[in-house]
């Protein structure tokens, strides 16, 4: 536990395509929060595209060589030996590209002849250690920490935790989890639920944390992906929450997305907030909801944070 | 039909006799039901080697048919009829005749592991949806799917400038595509993040539309991955036997009407 606290005082950062678009909200609010307690962000120098949802169904082993390009980048020039990724499919494919790399020749044939000729470094298996932002804030600061340092208390509001797919699946992939109860779970995730808990939180029994929202088919299949979104929305609204806090781009968005898709094409409107949890525990240490981003968020919860005392 | 032994029953071979009396016994509707029998004869034993050949099939040989990725798919959830046991039952068997019966929702997967997650013989059965969407469209079953589409413009922008913009490729979506930009529900959507955006910020976005971010000194990259995506998909066409396909077919009919646009 004290090895990663100080392990992770200073990360290499890689935000991804999504935090520099869509997703800028949880870009600034990820910065933010470090800052506000103290945590040193290096991001990774001229980074690349880790190959999102789409380059494997072209070739699987194109995607781990991006993901590889990433992280040797951080080793090799940067010296450095972790790698924080707050988006859920940029830390998905470093986890995969490192398993890929440990246990399949043909994966590091592809990615050692591609970064030769690219004129780098291939990146070697266990070269870094990659963590989501979550692993972040809850190892390198933790529960008692982060409520001594609570200035607004998230008292009162009740959240629904979403983790999406690609924080906890496949299981094989993610060798650190399942290894007992300080360890995050693949079925159960907590870390999120523990994190905003300290804030002062109250967490719903949320039975769908680690469900589907049709993220890949967002555009090509929409049809689909407002039918899953509208589930976990009105799972988490039957469950009691307020807000559905998230710790990805595409889920974030996928969820704002059909949230107002539901309304303007099947009439069918809903309430609930759709918030960072990067954004909620800035608020929460006495960050402006403009210095989270929540201006940049599609959905507007602004009305919401006032009335909770945020604002 | 999730029972695979059900659903090989065609509807066209169910017959049901409605006022059907046999020695003075009414034995209409249910009790007069037969199935006719049929024989299977149409086996493409090369299927599975086919879809195994693609990106993602790799493992599609260690299926026992446990059949936990149906149990614990999304799609499923959605449509009984999308079930990936099922199919790579059918695959391994060499049954394409019935598993074209399906083609159109393949490609529906939605990549949320949950089957991958589950397999207790690592066959990645999501790979194995992806393959198979692949070798649907390869072998001219099915067009393009929207997935596939929205796939090849990510990674054309990906491959040639080492970032995306999320913006661009939407709007290229829909070009490619054909259908209108934007959708109303989309307007929607712009609007409500309009209004709470700072003006700064929302050229910062524009700008970002019009001009793609790039990683700098991409270009080797760029080469070294064109040149491994066009083995790649030499190899994929060997695999799955396309430029006898096309030959064949040009025999037949005069060359020039091979199978239109295969993916390469
Ligand atoms: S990855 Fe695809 S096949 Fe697998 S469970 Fe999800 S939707 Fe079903
Ligand atoms: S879970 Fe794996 S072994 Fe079981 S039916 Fe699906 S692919 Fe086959």
């Amino acid at each position: 536990m004290t090895d990663k606290k100080t392990k992770y005082q200073e990360v290499a950062y890689y935000p991804g395509c999504a935090l520099e678009g869509s997703g800028h909200a949880y870009n600034r609010s990820t910065k933010a929060l470090g800052k506000k307690l103290g945590l040193k962000l290096k991001e990774v120098d001229n980074w690349n595209c880790c190959g999102a949802m789409e380059v494997k169904n072209i070739d699987p082993k194109i995607q781990t060589y991006l993901s590889s390009r990433v992280m040797s980048i951080a080793a090799n020039q940067m010296g450095m030996d972790t790698v924080m990724a707050p988006c859920n499919g940029c830390y998905h494919n470093l986890k995969r590209a490192e398993y890929d790399l440990s246990n399949d020749e043909d994966s590091v044939a592809v990615t050692e002849r591609l970064s030769s000729k690219s004129g780098h470094e291939a990146y070697k298996a266990g070269q870094v250690e990659t963590i989501h932002a979550l692993d972040w804030i809850k190892d390198a600061i933790g529960e008692e920490e982060l409520a001594e340092r609570v200035k607004n208390s998230l008292k009162g509001m009740r959240i629904a935790n979403y983790y999406g797919c690609m924080y906890t699946r496949p299981r094989h992939i993610f060798p650190e989890k399942d290894q007992g109860p300080d360890s995050e779970s693949t079925s159960k995730p907590h870390f999120m639920d523990d994190l905003l808990a300290a804030a002062g939180a109250e967490n719903v029994e949320f039975p769908l944390k680690t469900a589907c929202c049709g993220g890949a088919h967002t555009l090509s299949d929409s049809d689909t992906s407002t039918r899953l979104v509208l589930n976990i929305i009105r799972a988490a609204e039957a469950a009691g929450a307020e807000v559905i806090a998230t710790e990805c781009p595409t889920c974030h968005g996928g969820l704002e997305l059909h949230q107002i898709r539901a309304e303007s094409v099947l009439g069918i409107k809903t309430n609930i907030k759709v918030i960072y949890f990067t954004q909620l525990l800035g608020m929460a240490l006495g960050l402006k909801p403009k210095q989270v981003g929540l201006h940049e968020n599609v959905s507007d919860s602004f009305g919401f944070v006032k009335e909770k005392g945020l604002a | 039909m999730p029972i695979h032994e059900k659903s090989l029953i065609r509807p066209e071979n169910l017959h049901v006799q409605e006022e059907k009396e046999v020695d003075g016994v009414d034995v209409s509707g249910h009790w007069s039901t037969f199935i006719e029998t049929r024989v299977v004869n149409d086996y493409n034993e090369a299927l599975e080697d086919e879809i195994g050949a693609l990106p993602g099939g790799d493992y599609i040989h260690r299926c026992w048919q446990c059949g936990s990725c149906t149990n614990a798919c999304t799609v499923h959830a959605l449509n009984p009829d999308f079930n990936p046991r099922y199919w790579i039952y059918l695959i391994r068997m060499g049954m394409e005749s019935e598993l074209l019966r399906d083609k159109d929702i393949i490609w529906q997967c939605v990549s949320c592991h949950k089957c991958t997650h589950v397999c207790p013989r690592d066959v990645v059965p999501e790979g194995v949806m992806k393959a198979t969407a692949h070798w649907l469209e390869l072998k001219g079953h099915t067009p393009k799917s929207p997935s596939t589409v929205f796939d090849d413009i990510f990674s054309e922008q990906v491959i040639k400038t080492g970032k995306i913009e999320d913006g661009r490729v939407i709007m290229q979506f829909f070009k490619r595509t054909g259908q209108k930009f934007p959708p109303p529900w989309m307007v929607d959507m712009v609007k409500s993040l309009l209004r709470n955006l700072p003006i700064g910020l929302l050229t910062k976005m524009g700008m970002a539309t019009l001009v793609a971010p790039k990683t700098s000194g991409w270009s080797k990259s760029r080469d070294a991955i064109e040149e491994y995506v066009a083995e790649l998909e030499g190899r994929n066409r060997e695999a799955l036997g396309l430029d006898e396909l096309v030959k064949a077919a040009e025999n037949e009919i005069g060359p020039g009407s091979g199978p239109q646009e295969a993916r390469t």
